[in-house]
C-alpha cells in the first residue's frame, strides 16, 4: 500500500507545521498476538490544542490513544515498537516505572469508572497514591479540581456521599475532576461523552473547550460532529493506517483524501 | 409451533391431544418430586433426632462445664474453647495465603495461560484429598519433619517440645484443608471487579500494588469474608486432618500455648459414640454435642450470607 509513505511525508515532515508540540509519536507499530493493528503511525499533537482521532469502528484509534500513556500495558500479549515522547522525553525508554507516567498523562474513559468510595476520596485518589498526605493540600486541590470540572457547585454539600450517588454525565465530570487533580499535562479522553445524555454531552464539550486552555487533549470520538466542534485538529484512522492528519477546519472542508472524505460525508463508517 | 401446541394443550375440545403431552410430564415429574421428597424427609430425620435428643441436654451448665465421670456427665466446655482456638488458628493461617495466592493467579499472571490453568485444576484437586489424607499429612511433614526438625535444632535437650501433635499443627494441617475454598472464594471476587475500575487507579498514577490494596482488596471484601467464614464453618466440623496433628481424648486443662493439645467438639463426639467405657450413657450428651456443632455451622454460615448481602448492598449506597 502507498498510503503508509503519504502519512509519513503529511502528517508531521512537511506539510503540518506545529509550532508547539507537546507530544510527538514516531513510526509506531502495535501489535495484539500476531494482529497488527497499527502500522507506523506518526503525529505531531500540538500543546495546549485539542486533538480528535475519529475513523470506524475497530481501526486503531483508541488503541492508539491507549499507547500514548503505556495503558496498553496492561493488556497481555501486545507489543509495541516506534517512539513515543513526552516534550523530549521517551515515555517508553526514559521511564522504568510506567505508573509515573500517568501523572503527566491522564485520561478519561468512555464509561465513567467511579470508584466505590465518596466523592471527596475519588478526586483525592490520586493525590493519595502520589504520596501526598498534607489534608489540607489534598482538601484545595480536591476543591479547586471540581471546579476546574465544572462540578463543584453541584456537589459541595454531598462530597461525602458516595460518586454512585451522582448521575452519568456528573460521574464523567467527576471522572475528569479526578483526572486533572494529579496536574497532568495531557489528558486523553476515550469518547468520553458517548454514553451521555445531549445535555450532558454539551457540558462536557464546553468543558474541554475551557480546559485545553491549561492542557493538552487528546480525544478519541465516533461523533464527527463533535470532532468538528471542539477540535483543533483531528486524525483519521482507517484499518491500522493514519489515512490523514491536519487542522480539523481544513480537513472538515477541504480533505485531501478520497477516504477521508467518504469518512466524513458518511459514504462508509 | 409454540402457539399451536398452546391453544391445543389449553382447549379441552380435542381429548387426544391433551392427552398425550400431559401423560409423558407426570413421570418424569413424578420421579424428580419423589427424588426431592427422599431428600427432604432424610433431612427432617436427622435434624429432628438430633434435635429432640440433643435439646434437652443443652444448658449453661453444658456450655460452661468440662465432661465428668467418663463424659457420662457434665459439659463440653474444653470442646467448644479448643474448637474456636483452633479455628482463629487456622483463620489467621490460611486467609492471607489464599488471599495472596488469588491475587497471585489473578492479578500477577494472566489468568487464561496455560501455567495458571495448570496451577487452579492442582488447586481443585486439592479440595477433592481426602480428610484423612491431609490428616497424615499434617503427622509427617507438621509433626515429623518441622517439628522434630525445631526441637532438634532448638531444644536438643528437652525432648518433644514441637515435635508432637499440638493445636498449631492441626490448625495449620486444617489451612491446608480449606485453602481451596479460600482461594476460590476470593478470585470469584476478583473476577467481578470490572477492569474499569484498575484502569481508572493505573490512570491516575496508582501502581499495580496501590491498585490492589486501595481498590482490589477492599472491593473483593465480601468475597474474601464468605470465603473464610466457609472455610471455617469447614474446618470447624472436620474430624481426620486433627485425629494425629492434636486433638486430645480427654484433657484437663484448656490449651495456653501454640504446642498444647486440645479437645475439639467433632473429635469429642466421635470419641464419645466410640470410645467411651459406657457408649450409652453418654448418649444425652453425645447429642447435645451433635446440636451444638450444627448450631455453630449454621449460625457461621448464615453470617457468611449476611456479610455478603449486606456489604453488597453496602458498596452501592455507601
Amino acid at each position: 500500500m502507498d498510503t503508509k509513505k503519504d502519512i509519513l511525508k503529511e502528517s508531521k515532515i512537511s506539510d503540518l507545521k506545529i509550532p508547539n508540540y507537546k507530544m510527538m509519536v514516531l513510526k509506531q507499530n502495535f501489535w495484539y498476538g500476531n494482529n497488527h493493528v497499527l502500522h507506523d503511525i506518526s503525529i505531531d499533537v500540538p500543546e495546549n490544542k485539542v486533538t480528535a482521532l475519529i475513523g470506524p469502528s475497530g481501526c486503531g484509534k483508541s488503541t492508539f490513544l491507549r499507547t500514548l500513556n503505556r495503558m496498553n500495558e496492561s493488556i497481555p500479549n501486545t507489543r509495541m515498537d516506534g517512539t513515543v515522547k513526552l516534550d523530549d522525553i521517551d515515555i517508553y525508554k526514559d521511564f522504568k516505572d510506567s505508573s509515573k507516567i500517568r501523572t503527566r498523562i491522564g485520561m478519561v474513559f468512555q464509561r465513567s469508572n467511579p470508584f466505590p468510595k465518596s466523592i471527596f476520596d475519588n478526586v483525592a485518589y490520586g493525590l493519595r497514591v502520589n504520596g501526598i498526605k498534607d489534608k489540607a493540600i489534598i482538601a484545595e486541590v480536591v476543591e479547586e479540581s471540581l471546579q476546574q470540572a465544572a462540578l463543584w457547585d453541584e456537589v459541595k454539600d454531598i462530597l461525602e456521599k458516595s460518586a454512585y450517588s451522582l448521575s452519568g454525565g456528573q460521574q464523567q465530570r467527576l471522572c475528569i475532576a479526578r483526572a486533572l487533580a494529579v496536574r497532568p499535562e495531557v489528558i486523553l479522553m476515550d469518547e468520553p461523552a458517548s454514553a451521555l445524555d445531549p445535555l450532558s454531552t454539551s457540558r462536557i464539550e464546553d468543558l474541554i473547550g475551557e480546559l485545553k486552555k491549561k492542557y493538552t487533549i487528546v480525544i478519541v470520538t465516533h461523533n464527527m460532529q463533535q470532532a468538528a466542534r471542539i477540535s483543533d485538529y483531528t486524525a483519521f484512522f482507517f484499518q491500522g493506517d493514519l489515512i490523514e492528519y491536519g487542522l480539523t477546519k481544513e480537513m472538515f472542508t477541504r480533505p485531501k483524501k478520497k477516504k477521508t472524505e467518504d469518512y466524513i460525508t458518511g459514504r462508509f463508517g | 409451533m409454540m402457539f399451536d401446541n398452546t391453544i391445543i394443550t389449553n382447549k379441552p375440545a380435542s381429548p387426544a391431544l391433551d392427552f398425550k403431552p400431559k401423560s409423558h410430564g407426570y413421570i418424569p415429574r413424578g420421579l424428580t418430586f419423589a427424588a426431592v421428597i427422599i431428600i427432604i424427609i432424610m433431612l427432617v430425620i436427622i435434624l429432628g433426632n438430633i434435635v429432640y435428643n440433643g435439646a434437652g441436654t443443652i444448658s449453661w451448665e453444658f456450655l460452661s462445664h468440662p465432661p465428668e465421670n467418663g463424659m457420662e456427665s457434665g459439659g463440653i466446655f474444653p470442646a467448644i474453647f479448643g474448637t474456636v482456638f483452633l479455628v482463629i488458628l487456622m483463620v489467621i493461617a490460611v486467609v492471607p495465603v489464599g488471599v495472596m495466592t488469588a491475587l497471585y493467579l489473578y492479578e500477577y499472571t494472566d489468568p487464561s495461560s496455560k501455567i495458571t490453568r495448570i496451577i487452579r485444576v492442582a488447586i481443585n484437586n486439592l479440595a477433592g484429598v481426602p480428610s484423612i489424607v491431609f490428616g497424615l499429612f499434617g503427622l509427617g511433614f507438621f509433626i515429623s519433619f518441622i517439628g522434630n526438625g525445631m526441637d532438634s535444632i532448638f531444644f536438643e535437650s528437652e525432648g518433644p517440645v514441637w515435635g508432637q501433635p499440638a493445636i498449631i499443627w492441626a490448625a495449620l494441617t486444617l489451612a491446608l484443608l480449606t485453602l481451596p475454598v479460600v482461594i476460590v472464594s476470593t478470585e470469584e471476587a476478583l473476577r467481578t471487579i470490572p477492569r474499569e475500575l484498575r484502569e481508572a487507579s493505573y490512570a491516575l498514577g496508582g501502581t499495580k500494588l496501590q491498585t490492589i490494596a486501595r481498590v482490589i482488596i477492599p472491593q473483593a471484601m465480601p468475597g474474601i469474608l464468605t470465603g473464610s467464614i466457609l472455610a471455617v464453618s469447614r474446618g470447624a466440623g472436620e474430624v481426620a486432618p486433627i485425629m494425629f496433628t492434636g486433638a486430645a481424648y480427654y484433657l484437663p486443662y484448656l490449651p495456653s500455648k501454640l504446642n498444647d493439645q486440645f479437645m475439639e467438639m467433632g473429635y469429642h463426639i466421635f470419641v464419645m459414640a466410640t470410645q467411651s467405657p459406657d457408649v450409652e450413657a453418654t448418649k444425652p450428651i453425645l447429642f447435645g454435642t451433635v446440636l451444638v456443632l450444627l448450631l455453630l455451622t449454621f449460625l457461621l454460615n448464615f453470617v457468611a450470607i449476611f456479610i455478603r448481602s449486606s456489604m453488597r448492598r453496602k458498596r452501592v449506597n455507601v
